[in-house]
């Protein structure tokens, strides 16, 4: 699970690409400034409790008043509406034609995510997880499926709601590789706190490498929709002490696995190309297993949090729009889980 | 002399700790235990102490469990056999409806040292 808003620095403050470092700027300036007029407050206060009596008449005075209540604040706030409007422009400036386009769907509560052709047509579905390339400026189409919600990785660009009905842009860039979490970040109903989502900036041989992974991907969930390529183990440390791939495989039967995602409903709401999977309600799964997390950058990927999402979703992210799968045996629920780790 | 220190020494260890300090493990090992299992995802299927979310009931509840008797019913309960259940759980319990969980063997220590240690009553 990478965690999105905590961390020291704060990550509003520890921004990773231009745009987020605009904010940045913004932000401690308006710590400063906040600053100087508490001060001036604090000045103010103290000479009309303590001060001398020609300088208490000066502070009730209608000057003062003109001066310090309303010019002050009105230039001052007209000033730093200007200069933060023009400073954060850029982070919804309208698609030039050359970007790299990825249209992010907020949906109760999760994240669609789409790749998109220069012509924007979608050339590649994913859910809650966003890679993109080191050092490219990407521009975000965010769109609502259901309720406002807001699209924020604090890390890499400023907050910008998604609305129903609306296509809103936000541009995000990274200038070094890492993962760093996103939120939505608009209140969405009763599960908006458990709605996130990870960004992975890959630098451009990563980038190479993961682009040619995910076209193989596809190729071969194409030939044979019960077995996509196989990934590195994700169980570290001394491998004997885990059972083999083909120990697990005869535990846990991918191809039962899939028959069973067929005919438990799975299909009907979710998607995996290649397959006769289509459903297009919930989170696309082509590549559910190499997602860093599940459930909406909750929890983190592995057999057992597979089991346990599908098996008890609801126990965990009451009200989401997947039923606990608890009709299933515990067999069962492990062929899925091993047929699902194999989409990646 | 030698011979006195050693058979001191033997004996000492032969000497069980009583029950209440057996299992009582250091707070890095608790800290450490109980980031593995945040970080592992324990909690899609088990409510832990000391761990507010996730608290999934597919699988059995964690409290008290130095109270419990076998380990899933079936297994010695020993810290190092819950070491090794929690690394491979139908591995050592064929049939567990339990994965293999990917935890290293020191992180699946400190586990087993986190959920003996959570719970005096």
């Amino acid at each position: 699970m990478i965690d999105a808003l905590w961390g020291w620095p704060p990550p509003v403050l520890d921004p990773a690409g231009p745009y987020s470092a605009k904010v940045t700027t913004l932000s401690w300036s308006l710590f400063a400034l906040g600053l100087v007029v508490t001060a001036i407050v604090v000045a103010a206060l103290y000479v009309a409790i303590k001060g001398p009596d020609r300088w208490k008449a000066k502070l009730g005075g209608e000057r003062a008043i003109w001066l310090g209540g309303v010019a002050f604040p009105g230039v001052v706030l007209t000033g730093l509406l200007i200069w933060g409007l023009t400073l954060t422009a850029s982070l919804t400036e309208s698609i030039r034609g050359d970007e790299m386009r990825i249209r992010v769907t907020g949906e109760m509560w999760w994240f669609r995510v789409q790749y998109l052709d220069a012509d924007g047509s979608v050339a590649m579905e994913d859910a809650n997880e966003i890679h993109i390339p080191v050092g490219v400026p990407v521009v975000l189409e965010l769109e609502s499926a259901d309720v406002i919600h807001s699209f924020w990785v604090p890390h890499l660009s400023g907050k910008k709601d998604m609305i129903p009905g609306r296509r809103t842009l936000l541009r995000i860039e990274a200038d070094r590789a890492g993962e760093f979490g996103g939120v939505c970040a608009e209140y969405c109903g009763g599960q908006h706190a458990l709605m996130g989502f990870v960004t992975v900036a890959h630098d451009r041989q990563e980038w190479n490498v993961w682009l040619a992974g995910r076209r193989a991907g596809a190729a071969q969930a194409a030939a044979s929709p019960a077995s996509a390529s196989e990934g590195a183990s994700p169980y570290p440390g001394d491998a004997d002490a885990y059972p083999t791939e083909a120990e697990l495989l005869e535990q846990y039967d991918p191809r039962a696995g899939y028959r069973l995602f067929m005919d438990s409903g799975c299909a009907a709401c979710h998607r995996i190309a290649g397959s006769d999977a289509n459903g297009l309600a919930g989170p696309d799964l082509t590549y559910v297993g190499s997602r860093r997390t599940l459930g909406a950058g909750i929890l983190a990927n592995n057999r057992g949090t597979m089991v346990g999402w599908i098996g008890d979703s609801q126990s965990l992210k009451p009200g989401n729009r997947m039923p606990s799968y608890d009709v299933l045996t515990a067999k069962e629920l492990g062929h899925i889980a091993a047929f699902l780790e194999l989409q990646r | 002399m030698i011979v006195m220190a050693l058979s001191a020494c033997v004996t000492l260890v032969a000497c069980k700790e009583p029950v209440e300090t057996r299992r009582e493990p250091t707070n890095d090992m608790k800290a450490r235990g109980l980031a593995a299992i945040e970080r592992a995802g324990c909690g899609s299927c088990h409510k832990i102490p000391g761990l507010d979310w996730p608290a999934g009931r597919l699988g059995p509840s964690l409290e008290g469990f130095d109270d419990v008797g076998l380990i899933a019913g079936a297994l010695p309960n020993r810290p190092d056999v819950l070491a090794a259940f929690i690394r491979n759980a139908p591995g050592v319990k064929p049939g567990s409806t339990m994965p293999p969980m990917p935890v290293s063997a020191s992180e699946a220590e400190d586990i087993a040292a986190y959920l003996y240690g959570i719970d005096h009553d």
